[in-house]
């Protein structure tokens, strides 16, 4: 084998995975010239070949010569048309060539003097393309991270970004030539920026996602070479390694969707993308906590060919805008109707859709509170009846019970409208309160009529509970009032819309009782005073809660919490959990802006205040007769 | 539609909130009855052909609902799922006279 490079592979690997790729194919029987650029082919003089000579001046004798070669674009015709070509059409960012009435994309084309040879960039250049023929003009190709994944006679062999390393660049190497096992991932300013695998590439395609999304891996370095199993936690970013998994097992536990059906309707139907396997198979379309595994899994058949999600995201298939441009352009441009924000932005829809209405919906209030009205018709129906949906179609009742302290005659009530309108099933929930379950939508309005109490919001992308422990009133390792807290916070918090559901603790002491390390905003007493915690969740993926601060009153408490929770109102992303979010910006961002800047936090706490005020209860609005419409069913004359 | 079908009012097009809907109860189930933000109605039995889920209580964008279930969005003029899913929901014929909806039942 004669090879021009002077290793293997010398595009997809470094010398050092291509000196055991050389040495393993040689223990085969394969013979290697390398460094030799072939000058001749000599002729036997009889029509056939008798060797071949390199630049070198050596040769070496041959029966058969077998030569591969690249592709080279065909730029002929772009050519004979005066278009500029430098080993492929050049084209900009746009795709247009230098004749801005051409467009060009795929494998003839030389952007940003690369020019590629695989599908995916391929499919990324189409859709800027057509954005731009379309005279949308707003998307742009920067040039696509390619990774190579090889299976060279039994070897596994994967690389990706620039895994050549160099100045400014750290390496990390694990190196075991005798075990036919080399990695060596390469470092710059704290972000992975290449991965060469030799050998063991059950990692290539975390280590590909880590490259893309460009986060920084400075809290893995330690375990960052050995792979993402060595990271320990299981969940979101699909740990458990879906090359290893059986085609019976389980990917997505909400849908039943097994990683047979996922990798046949990739084969079948031609799948590129997350989405298209979200939608033809349903697998993480729910919870969407198996993205992870399901993005792995779509990798490992499709290969190179896998289009990663764009970091970006549209909101929706409505529009190219992310959630960031719409919230700009809401709070910039002052608009405070979902038709403004369609003409705006140049929605593709008449009217959105069920995932970019109840978004925007969001967006407008919290951006101008008691200016933009409410749109119901844009709420999931949960939050339109203020209840929840169940899978028979009817809904869940649950009332506030701040701090989850009741009374004798709350109690009653509740017992009496389960007699009356016959609730199949009553339940404590979690957050400290009762859940009546299975009441037909029509009896909602009375229901809510004979509780007399207020709406809990279990059902909304909102304030949901906070849940105490019993604290320094009764308990005797309590040290504060931890339940006294806790109701003055969901008194100021009642009817808080977010951007996803919001869960708070207070906890009356270290022990813990209230489970404060799991919520959104977590509260412990201690001695001296509070200690608050944010990003925490209990739920799809368990994130254990991060210390902010510790304050020493309970108006502190209010006003850093408070804070805190309009900084997430603020800027997080419809559907973004305070843990997404925190993830998103990093914490010091939020420490600076509630902590350390008391007039930023005060601030905040204002416009938190400010939007709250004079919030009516939903369920007080129905009773009085909002909508009523809605929940009386028409009945037909016999 | 078959000779028998006779036609039925059951409320004014104001009743019905734009982009929303109404469910007309039948022993034969439910009915949803749907407006759109340009005032056309239209008619579905209200069980989604994936689970059953109330159609009625879904988001109305363009001319489809998306079910409060698991999200399939289905057409609303007829009843057919949109892909990729698969199935259809029965559509019944109504129309506008004088501001009133008349369902052909
Ligand atoms: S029941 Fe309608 S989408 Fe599942």
């Amino acid at each position: 084998m004669v090879h021009l490079g002077d290793w293997l592979l010398d595009r997809q690997l470094d010398d050092v995975a291509g000196g055991l790729l050389r040495r393993a194919l040689e223990e085969r029987g394969i013979g290697f010239l390398l460094g030799k650029q072939t000058a001749a082919i000599l002729d036997d003089g009889q029509g056939g070949v008798a060797g071949v000579r390199f630049s070198d001046g050596e040769q070496v004798d041959a029966q058969l010569v077998v030569m591969a070669v690249g592709i080279r674009p065909n730029t002929a015709l772009a050519e004979s048309c005066g278009l500029h070509c430098e080993r492929g059409i050049v084209v900009s960012d746009a795709l247009q060539t230098y004749d801005p009435r051409v467009y060009a994309v795929g494998e003839c084309v030389s952007h940003r003097g690369v020019a590629y040879g695989l599908v995916a960039p391929l499919f990324e250049q189409a859709k800027v393309c057509a954005n731009h023929l379309a005279q949308l003009g707003i998307g742009r190709y920067q040039g696509s991270v390619l990774s190579t994944k090889l299976k060279v006679t039994g070897i596994d062999l994967f690389s990706a970004g620039d895994f050549m390393g160099g100045e400014g660049m750290e390496d990390i190497v694990l190196s075991d030539p005798a075990g036919g096992v080399y990695k060596k991932l390469v470092i710059k300013d704290d972000k992975l920026a290449g991965v060469c695998l030799y050998g063991d590439t059950a990692d290539g395609a975390w280590y590909f996602k880590l490259l893309r999304e460009g986060r920084s891996v400075a809290d893995l370095r330690d375990t960052l070479m050995f792979g993402e199993s060595a990271i320990g936690d299981a969940g979101v970013q699909g740990q458990s390694k879906a090359a290893c998994m059986q085609d019976s097992d389980e990917v997505c536990g909400c849908n039943g969707v097994c990683k047979g059906s996922i990798v046949k309707a990739i084969k079948d139907k031609g799948l590129f993308t997350l989405d298209e396997v979200k939608k033809h198979t349903k697998a993480a379309s729910s919870c969407g906590s198996c993205s992870g595994l399901v993005e792995q899994i779509l990798m490992s058949v499709v290969g190179t060919d896998f289009q990663e999600t764009p970091k970006t995201k549209a909101v929706c298939g409505c529009t190219e805008r992310s959630h960031g441009e719409v919230r700009k352009a809401i709070r910039e441009q002052h608009l405070l109707t979902h038709a403004e924000v369609f003409h705006f932005l140049e929605w593709r829809t008449p009217n959105g859709c069920a995932t970019c209405r109840p978004a925007i919906n969001y967006y407008l209030l919290s951006s101008w509170p008691h200016e933009a009205v409410d749109d119901p018709q844009s709420r999931f129906v949960n939050e339109r009846v203020h209840a929840n949906i169940q899978k028979d179609g009817t809904f869940s009742v649950i009332p506030q019970m701040k701090g989850g302290v009741t009374t004798a005659s709350e109690l009653r009530r509740i017992a009496d409208v389960a007699d009356k309108y016959q609730v199949p099933m009553v339940k404590v929930t979690g957050g400290q309160r009762i859940d009546l379950l299975g009441v037909k939508k029509e009896d909602l309005v009375n229901v809510w009529q004979d509780l007399g109490m207020q709406s809990g919001h279990a059902y909304g992308k909102s304030i949901r509970t906070v849940k105490t422990c019993v604290g320094s009133e009764f308990c005797r390792f309590g040290t504060q009032n931890s339940t006294q807290m806790g109701i003055d916070l969901e008194t100021m918090l009642a009817n808080m819309w977010s951007p996803h559901k919001v869960k708070l603790a207070v906890s009356g002491c270290p022990r813990n009782c209230a489970e404060a390390g799991i919520k959104d905003v977590g509260v412990i007493a201690v001695d001296s005073g509070w200690e608050l915690y944010v990003g925490g969740n209990g739920g799809i993926k368990t994130e254990v809660a991060q210390f902010l601060c510790k304050v020493k009153t309970a108006e502190e408490v209010k006003e850093y919490s408070g804070a805190f929770l309009q900084l997430y109102r603020e800027e997080a992303y419809y559907l973004d959990r305070t843990v997404h979010y925190i993830a998103r910006v990093g914490l010091d961002v939020i420490k600076a802006r509630v902590v350390t800047d008391a007039a930023s936090r005060q601030a905040l706490y204002q416009r938190l205040l400010f939007s709250l005020q004079g919030l009516p209860d939903p369920w007080a609005a129905r009773i009085a007769g909002a909508q009523k419409n809605e929940f009386i069913p028409i009945k037909l004359e016999a | 539609m078959t000779d028998s079908q006779h036609w039925v009012q059951i409320c004014a097009l104001t009743d019905i909130p734009p982009q929303g809907s109404r469910v007309v109860e039948r022993a034969s189930g439910n009915v949803a009855v749907f407006r759109t933000h340009d005032d056309k109605v239209f008619a579905l039995l209200d069980r989604c052909p994936h689970k059953g889920g109330p159609l009625s209580q879904g988001i109305v964008h363009g001319e489809s609902v998306t079910c409060p279930l698991h999200s399939w969005n289905i057409d609303l003029a007829t009843g057919a799922a949109r892909a990729p899913d698969e199935g259809c929901a029965r559509h019944f014929p109504v129309k506008l006279e004088h501001g009133m909806v008349l369902l052909g039942l």
